[in-house]
């Protein structure tokens, strides 16, 4: 979005539902738990909604889906598929439609029963014909390879990458909604089962269920709720490629372009953010993300992570609620990067809260690398 | 096979014979993978093919590690070809480890998931 909608759209109610496992319930049934606990958070009811941005892992018309289970019959639906980035792309969505009169009631909501029904990812996503062959496993080969490549280039080492986990779960054992939260030491990252070299199984996201559910309004209207409104300031999206194999450049990715722009329509810069919301499927997805954006330079991410340094007490939060690596993963993380951010402003953070947050950042990634997604949000002081 | 014309039916047909044919723009020159009806540096539509010269570096690679009961770990990497095209494959003849970045490799023509597949062995010399 350009800086013509800055502020012009507010988180007014965030929820989640089924974090970590949720037997005996499909993943439409998480996700309307989901919406409801953001409705109630809200002070709204499901037939206050006539907006709906939502997509699952299972079908190709969950926005349809959805809008049936909840018994609702929206007048503006986004179902755009990205990956995990969906959630944080549909930002830029809201705001749109919300400015234009499309819809009042903005609902942005994801439910997943991964763990429970078959403890790996599930997806409707067919296997590229051109990497299918060779059996790569989708997707940690992906961003194996881009590890790997970050590590030749740049010196990165493994070491490094361990710390990412290790503050992960440092943020994670703080906070009650966190799937794991027992220690984890840099050796216990480095001599776990190796699965897909140079990442062990902890440097690896989590497999669980959960759900999680936004509701935004136009910020005219944004101070009418229970909750203080928390403002998308920018939001940018980029796409490079689908298939890992057609990645131009594996140790940059297009979080370099969304991120400048979310900041442009945002008026801020990296040094601003008091909270960063990273999508943390891997380890190696933090050092890019964070070189990308612009919080360290190019090469120097696996420095800038170690021992400690984006932990509580360190010189950045980076994932404050313990990340898809320690606190939910269940299918696509990047709801809950946006979750994280707005409670990190509202002041009611499940774990660490953090002091006087005015400015987050939530960045989504899909596919394997593909999809990037900045958003930048902010307190009524940033208007 | 018959009216076996697009470009995947094109580089699929020619494995199957033991050759590796690549998509080359008449347009601007530029090889590309994998292929497809326009090309995607220069979007011109003048596609021809070429035989691959089979060499190449190992640009990056990971192990996929699998319990020996199930047929053990195995290599996936991509290669970058020496007409400047990428492509995943895997390197057979070391052990999956020993698939190093830059390593020299050339191609030639496997079978994969029970087709024809480019697949890579580290060059001689």
């Amino acid at each position: 979005m350009t800086a013509e909608l800055r502020g012009k759209s507010a988180i007014v109610g965030t929820g989640h539902a089924g974090f970590g496992e949720a037997h005996g319930l499909t993943a439409y049934d998480v996700m309307a738990q989901s919406a409801l606990a953001a409705l109630g958070d809200a002070g709204l009811k499901l037939s206050d909604v006539d907006g709906l941005f939502c997509t699952m892992m299972e079908d190709s018309m969950p926005a349809l889906m959805a809008a049936e289970y909840l018994g609702i019959q929206p007048r503006f639906i986004d179902g755009t598929m990205s990956g995990g980035s969906s959630f944080v792309n549909y930002l830029t969505s809201t705001t749109m439609a919300l400015d234009a009169g499309l819809c009042d009631v903005a609902l942005i909501v994801y439910g997943s029963n991964q763990r429970t029904a078959s403890g790996r990812l599930v997806t409707a996503s067919r296997p590229p014909a051109y990497e299918a062959p060779y059996n790569p496993r989708y997707p940690i080969s992906a961003y194996a390879m881009a590890a790997a490549r970050h590590m030749h280039e740049y010196g990165t080492t493994r070491e490094q990458l361990a710390d990412v986990a290790v503050a992960a779960r440092a943020w994670a054992q703080h906070n009650p909604e966190a799937f794991e939260r027992g220690p984890l030491t840099r050796e216990d990252v480095l001599g776990a089962r190796m699965v897909g070299d140079p990442l062990t199984v902890r440097d690896c996201c989590l497999v669980t269920d959960g759900g999680g559910a936004i509701v935004m309004v136009r910020a005219e209207r944004a101070r009418d709720f229970p909750k203080a409104p928390v403002y998308v300031l920018g939001s940018a999206a980029e796409s490079s490629h689908r298939q890992i194999s057609q990645m131009k450049d594996f140790t940059v990715t297009a979080a370099r372009d969304s991120g400048a722009r979310a900041f442009a329509a945002a008026g801020v810069t990296a040094a601003d953010i008091q909270a960063v919301e990273l999508y943390d499927a891997f380890t190696i997805n933090t050092i890019l993300f964070l070189e990308d954006l612009g919080f360290c330079a190019k090469g120097e991410g696996g420095a800038f992570v170690e021992g400690g340094r984006i932990a509580p007490g360190g010189v950045l939060p980076v994932n404050t609620n313990g990340g898809g690596l320690s606190c939910v993963h269940p299918g696509m993380y990047g709801i809950f990067t946006v979750i994280e951010a707005a409670r990190q402003i509202r002041g009611d953070a499940p774990g660490i809260q953090l002091n006087g947050v005015d400015l987050a950042l939530a960045h989504g990634n899909g596919g394997v690398l593909s999809s990037q997604v900045t958003a930048i949000l902010g307190s009524q002081n940033t208007l | 096979m018959p009216d076996a014309k697009g470009p995947d039916h094109i580089f699929q047909g020619a494995l199957t014979k033991g050759e590796i044919l690549l998509p080359k723009c008449e347009d601007c020159g530029a090889y590309h993978f994998f292929p497809r009806v326009l090309c995607p540096h220069c979007h011109g539509t003048a596609i021809s093919w070429k035989q691959a010269t089979g060499k190449g570096r190992v640009h990056t690679t990971t192990v996929v590690r699998r319990k020996p009961e199930r047929g053990g770990d195995y290599n996936v990497c991509v290669v970058e070809l020496d007409e400047g095209v990428r492509m995943m494959s895997r390197v057979e003849g070391i052990a999956p480890g020993e698939v190093a970045i830059d390593m020299a490799v050339t191609a030639f023509v496997g079978e994969a998931e029970g087709a024809p597949a480019v697949l890579f062995k580290p060059s001689e010399g």
